[in-house]
């Protein structure tokens, strides 16, 4: 197959057969995968669950595995991380997608408030080392917080689809019972697996404790036999963390961490540093552009006119926030190529030169 | 520093500050622009895209029916109108970075390639980084004559530039030929200045890149209809050509109709963002036409809007032109602009004229005048 797009390609020179296909229709692609929306549920407050199909490049997902999907929102393609929620093991080759619209994000509001069935997103392969073990751990305590619940979920469900016999804690907290995405579903599966122990707590309502030694002692004083998966807000994850520290059970515990960067009040100020990661190389941020403050470190990125008309310094920014000299426009978006003689990192910033 | 200019009206002089202000204005209207760009720009370019990819099936299916004259002539035009399309409305603008924002690989400066024999990266070198840089600055940018014609006075006559408008016309039919080698600067080996080192990356992916174009124009696409073969060879080989032809005169006509001035590097050393602006204004030409001829000449028909700010998408350039002209006006500078027949007249009558010896050639106003730290009083206005 590889080989005959090749063959066509040398028709197509210099523009990938991509770029033609698409034109006809944006599923039709051969080498780039996309993903049409079928289904699209509001079923909790403030998520929204899709159902993906994704084209034929789509090789499946290891239960607690992201996927990274790109939308046009006012032109411009964003690209973000979301868990599936489904099993590993789907037979339809679906995704299914639940994404909690958060106060300032484009991305998960714009899905929330527009996404309809028909839509085509892009769609890159899983990844993510935070997945279950091929060989299934004989216990398991998965613990999430808020929007954390997506890839604790599609491991719960692959778990139950594959009849298995160990036990599982399903630990979750949030805000209150109707911010719960797929809450019929999990009590369904703890009503219909014994040895699946599902746990809603809601702090914020008064009711129920924080998370703490003794809660998980009371609810799964196995646990520390268990393979620990964790997923939730900065809170959360240092409370579980310090717990397994503690109980020296840290190589047990697996974690997946949600970085949200959002761009600080006055993005003028030179704070955090600046890591060079193709070069191993980090820096305290002086303010100066990237540029500059990549020479001042050594290093020699190609450059032309050092004003922002050439693009020959372009580099891709991996994480972290900058601004555009010249317009003031502030980018938090991961994995962009800017330009570095009119770009100024805003905190920690991560550039791939 | 002050600016001081020679046009049909008389010398126009600019303070410091006033420089300053143009530049003021000029970021503004950038920033209004920028702020602007959205799903409309989007379906812009994609609207161009459709039409360029349409008109390229279209061509290559014409040749089928090539053994009929009328169907072969409808393949070339088609043919002809997918190139141009694709290397300057397309090519052009989207490697200069003008779609960089949205964000899609196939509209991305750094990943684009071209339907022409000349690598990216290697164009994006010469033109966007050299050329657009320093415009129209002596000794810097290559693009002045393309170190094969004598396109300005300040380059010194010798009996070779004789055969100036001979090399400008091989040049126009050849023209993809000629951008390709732009990078190599061969005057510079001739000269000893450079070696076969420092040129053998750029050869490798010149050779790669024009077989690939070499292979699809003149070996598969005639292989493919046959018997044939010769007849769509002619027609690609003719299209080739045509839009050789077209994209010459219209960047010729976008910097070297006469009233485009030139700078030296004394004058243009420690540049300010005013000052940069108002060279690429006064070395800059537009040609007056329709939307269709805009679209077909990449709005480079727009080159003074296209040389003050380079990476805004092109069909900003009809929009922002009335205010950057007004802009000019008010400042009393030149808008060097005309109709295709003018402009493209008037860059031939120019490459005729500075073949012959200076002592046959009336002198032309010099054009701007750059005095640091000076007045316009000092140098006699």
């Amino acid at each position: 197959m590889v080989g005959l797009i090749d063959l066509v390609e040398r028709l197509t020179t210099p523009h990938p057969l991509d770029r033609y296909l698409e034109l006809v229709r944006p599923t039709l692609t051969l080498r780039q995968m996309r993903a049409e929306i079928t289904h699209v549920r509001r079923s909790a407050v403030g998520s929204v669950t899709l159902t993906l199909r994704p084209t034929r490049q789509w090789t499946g997902h290891l239960a607690g595995q992201y996927v990274q999907i790109g939308v046009v929102i006012d032109g411009v393609r964003h690209t973000r991380c979301y868990s599936p929620v489904n099993t590993q093991t789907r037979r339809d080759r679906h995704i299914e997608l639940t994404i909690k619209a958060h106060p300032h994000g484009l991305v998960s509001n714009y899905l929330h408030e527009n996404a309809i069935p028909g839509m085509v997103v892009d769609l890159a392969p899983a990844a993510g080392v935070f997945h279950l073990p091929e060989q299934r751990p004989d216990r398991i305590v998965l613990i999430t917080g808020g929007s954390g619940i997506t890839p604790a979920l599609s491991m719960l469900r692959t778990l139950a689809t594959e009849g298995y016999q160990g036990r599982v804690l399903f630990l979750h907290y949030n805000r209150s019972p109707e911010w719960v995405p797929h809450r019929a579903e999990l009590q369904a599966l703890a009503l219909a697996h014994t040895n699946f122990r599902v746990e809603m707590l809601y702090p914020e309502l008064g009711q129920d404790p924080n998370f703490s030694y003794d809660e998980l002692e009371r609810l799964a004083p196995w646990f520390a036999a268990a393979q620990t998966y964790l997923c939730g807000p900065p809170g959360l994850m240092k409370a579980v963390r310090t717990v397994y520290e503690a109980e020296q059970l840290s190589d047990r515990l697996h974690l997946e961490e949600f970085v949200l960067t959002v761009a600080p009040a006055d993005p003028a100020t030179a704070e955090g540093s600046v890591t060079f990661s193709g070069s191993d190389i980090t820096t305290e941020n002086t303010g100066a552009s990237l540029l500059e403050q990549a020479e001042s470190a050594g290093l020699t990125p190609a450059y032309g006119c050092r004003m922002g008309i050439c693009f020959t310094c372009t580099a891709v920014k991996r994480s972290g926030c900058t601004r555009n000299l010249r317009t003031g426009e502030v980018d938090a978006d991961p994995d962009q190529p800017i330009q570095l003689c009119i770009n100024a990192p805003v905190g920690d910033v991560d550039i791939a030169i | 520093m002050a600016i001081l200019t020679e046009t049909p009206a008389g010398p126009v002089v600019l303070s410091a500050e006033q420089v300053e202000e143009i530049g003021r204005e000029l970021d503004a209207l950038r920033a209004r622009v920028v702020e602007d760009l959205g799903e409309r720009d989007r379906e812009y370019i994609y609207s161009i895209i459709k039409a360029q990819r349409g008109f390229e099936v279209a061509g290559r299916g014409l040749m089928y029916l090539g053994f009929l004259p009328p169907f072969w002539l409808a393949g070339v035009a088609s043919l002809t109108v997918s190139k141009i399309l694709d290397n300057m409305e397309i090519g052009h603008n989207v490697m200069h970075g003008q779609y960089d924002w949205m964000r899609e690989p196939g509209l991305n400066s750094r990943e684009f390639e071209w339907d022409t024999v000349c690598p990216a990266d290697q164009w994006r070198h010469s033109h966007n980084y050299m050329h657009h840089t320093f415009t129209n600055i002596h000794g810097k940018d290559r693009d002045i004559g393309y170190g094969i014609l004598r396109v300005d006075e300040a380059q010194a006559w010798n009996p070779l530039r004789l055969g100036n408008p001979l090399y400008a016309f091989f040049l126009m039919v050849a023209f993809e030929w000629g951008v390709m080698g732009h990078d190599l600067e061969v005057e510079n080996i001739v000269r000893g200045k450079r070696s076969w080192s420092d040129i053998k990356s750029l050869v490798k992916g010149q050779v790669r890149k024009a077989g690939k174009q070499v292979l699809k124009d003149y070996v598969i696409f005639p292989a493919l209809t046959g018997p044939l073969f010769l007849s769509t060879l002619a027609g690609n080989f003719t299209a080739n050509i045509a839009r050789n032809l077209w994209t010459f005169s219209i960047i010729f006509c976008g910097h070297f109709p006469s009233g485009v001035q030139t700078f030296t590097e004394e004058e243009t050393a420690e540049e300010t963002q005013g000052e940069w602006y108002v060279r690429q204004m006064l070395g800059s030409a537009n040609i007056e036409g329709g939307r269709t001829f805009h679209i077909m000449s990449g709005n480079l028909s727009h080159q003074i809007e296209h040389h003050l700010f380079p990476d805004l998408p092109a069909n900003r350039y009809p929009e922002i032109a009335p205010e950057v002209k007004a802009l000019a006006e008010k400042h009393g500078l030149p808008y060097n602009t005309g109709s295709f027949s003018q402009q493209i007249g008037s860059v031939w009558a120019k490459l005729f004229k500075l073949a012959l010896p200076p002592a046959l050639v009336k002198s032309q106003p010099t054009g701007v005048i750059v005095m640091r730290r000076g007045t316009a009083s000092e140098v006699g206005v």
